[in-house]
């Protein structure tokens, strides 16, 4: 099938070895990849698509290493994806139903997007069922669910403050299922096809952070991995976007650069056939790929700095309001006490005389 | 609110401001009282003995020739810490993003191993600190709660910095947002505790050394 598509042998082996080494996996795990992928079957996908900006999925479709083409043509068989499917209305609805029958308990369920529960779930709505209905009904009949995108791993940008629709991320809906989540605003491109092929070849959960995260893409932090790490072990510091610290590639710690808390591939699997990320590209990180991440203050507050505002920062008038008013109480009080400590004085210094004047006496 | 935002929000908030009532609290508490009236004559003009008194402030900080070879180390002791945790406060490239956030200026840092170094030493030089106080059989008779309480506090600041700096331990959120809320007791703490010597270490040297050298005996 493989040679009938144009692809060598030679060419299949070096596509599950760049897999298997992008998820940080053993050698031999290409070989065995491979092995897996020739002779099985190819798994069902349903690809469900909820409040969301479709950012996910077209990050999915730009992975070079596996391709999208590579992955549905040879490695699974979508069944359903109602973005990049050809049929629509009835048509698709009724390939849904198919898919979640005739592969009931084996199909591997990818979800992007939160899940509106707001207005009895008006927000978000598909062949008149609610998003919270088809998740509800497609999680049941899953293998394991791939939540794909902040929104779906966490809530992402819906689920913030002041959260109107009242959404929430997959884990909040589906209990009892198997959910691996592929954060980020979007994840990148091969997070996503590789913790799939990684899934599809071996059958079996990747090792996960607390988050449900595989570990593989996500067990270290940007800053970490960051090419600029040693200008910040240098105390080299951009201290804005236009200046000579910028302009020489500085770290942007104090720009606001949320590297250091935030735990993705990008410094090392990077972005368009591994061209760039964000930091290369003169922008600090916004952590896309945490719980929160769009409530968690201003996008260009350093982490270490004060978050006193609804902005997430401060200013040096508000630290002189908060030092000015506290410190008029600590005068008022401190005037007080000093009334108190002259008063005990004078008492004494009259107890003294009057010990002094028993004395001659 | 997670751990980090609730130590850098709310946290650090309250404890500015209990920082800054409890300072201006203890100064006018005690600038509000009364100096004893001195019945004796001054030997002295007015403008010699405060004069005195701001000399004073230099060399009492330095130990008197006939006692360094008791003092000198412990002096030597005390003054190389202070150092150490004056380079790590403003020196170091994430504290100045703090001060920058609060006061809105920033200045050159110093390399992050660089300050790591000064930090391992400051260490232990503190833990050295400790040993003098509870081995010196007079310095631990003198000592009590607060200068156990205080040097706990402030290790812990040191503890969990270099901690933060060096990923060791936890995840740098978790391990950042600790050693922020012990900076954030350190303020609680500050104005009423040992560590208000900051505010008072220099004018009561001076007032002590005016009032010896009204006395006739200048420092």
């Amino acid at each position: 099938m493989l040679g009938r598509n144009g692809v060598s042998r030679r060419g299949f082996i070096k596509f599950c070895t760049a897999s298997a080494s992008a998820m940080a996996l053993p050698a031999w795990m290409g070989a065995a990849m491979a092995e897996q992928l020739r002779n099985a079957p190819r798994p069902s996908v349903v690809y469900l698509s909820f409040q969301e900006c479709t950012g996910c999925f077209e990050s999915f479709t730009r992975s070079f290493s596996p391709t999208i083409e590579n992955l549905m043509f040879d490695v699974i068989s979508l069944d359903y994806d109602d973005t990049l499917m050809a049929a629509a209305g009835s048509a698709a609805e009724a390939a849904l139903a198919t898919a979640m029958k005739d592969h009931y308990g084996k199909y591997v369920l990818i979800v992007d997007g939160s899940i509106p529960t707001g207005a009895g779930g008006a927000y978000c709505t598909a062949g008149g069922r609610s998003a919270d209905m088809t998740l509800r009904a497609a999680a049941e009949g899953a293998a394991v669910i791939l939540a794909v995108g902040t929104c779906a791993a966490f809530g992402g940008i819906p689920f913030a403050n002041p959260n109107p629709t009242d959404a929430w991320p997959v884990s909040a809906i589906v209990a009892g299922k198997p959910i691996i989540n592929v954060s980020g605003c979007p994840p990148i491109p091969e997070v996503i096809t590789g913790t799939l092929l990684q899934y599809v070849t071996t059958g079996k959960l990747p090792d996960l952070d607390e988050n449900l995260r595989p570990k593989a893409f996500f067990g270290n932090t940007i800053h970490d991995r960051c090419y600029r790490r040693p200008f910040y072990d240098e105390g080299k510091f951009a201290k804005s976007f236009d200046d000579e610290g910028a302009r020489n590639g500085w770290c942007l710690y104090e720009l606001g650069c949320k590297g250091p808390t935030t735990y993705n591939a990008c410094a090392t699997v990077k972005w368009n056939s591994g061209t760039s990320f964000p930091i290369e590209s003169g922008h600090g990180c916004l952590g896309c790929s945490e719980p929160d991440f769009w409530d968690k203050g201003s996008f260009y507050a350093a982490q270490s700095g004060a978050d006193w505002n609804k902005a997430g920062e401060t200013s040096p008038r508000e630290v002189l309001e908060l030092a000015g008013g506290t410190a008029t109480v600590g005068a008022v009080l401190g005037i007080g006490a000093a009334g108190v400590g002259r008063h005990r004085q004078h008492q004494s210094e009259l107890d003294a005389a009057e010990r002094h004047a028993a004395y001659k006496d | 609110m997670d751990l980090l935002e609730f130590a850098r929000g709310p946290a650090l908030k309250v404890s500015v401001g209990i920082f800054c009532l409890g300072v201006v609290w203890r100064i006018a508490a005690v600038a509000g009282l009364r100096i004893r009236r001195e019945l004796s004559p001054a030997r002295t003009s007015v403008l010699r003995y405060v004069g005195d008194g701001l000399v004073a402030i230099g060399s009492r900080s330095w130990p008197h020739p006939e006692f360094i070879k008791r003092t000198g180390a412990g002096e030597a002791l005390g003054y190389s810490y202070h150092l150490g945790l004056f380079t790590i406060i403003l020196l170091y490239g994430p504290h100045i993003a703090l001060l920058d956030s609060l006061f809105g200026f920033t200045w050159p840092c110093l390399p992050s191993s660089l300050i790591t170094g000064i930090a391992v030493v400051t260490l232990t030089l503190f833990v050295g600190v400790l040993f003098r106080r509870v081995t010196s059989p007079v310095i631990r008779m003198l000592s009590n709660f607060d200068d156990y309480f205080t040097w706990f506090i402030t290790m812990s600041v040191l503890v969990t910095g270099l901690a933060t700096s060096a990923h060791l331990g936890a995840r740098y959120e978790t391990l950042l947002a600790i050693h922020i809320l012990s900076v954030d007791a350190l303020l609680v703490w500050f104005p009423f505790g040992k560590l208000m010597h900051a505010f008072y270490i220099f004018p009561s040297r001076a007032i002590n050394g005016a009032i010896l050298a009204r006395k006739g005996a200048p420092s």
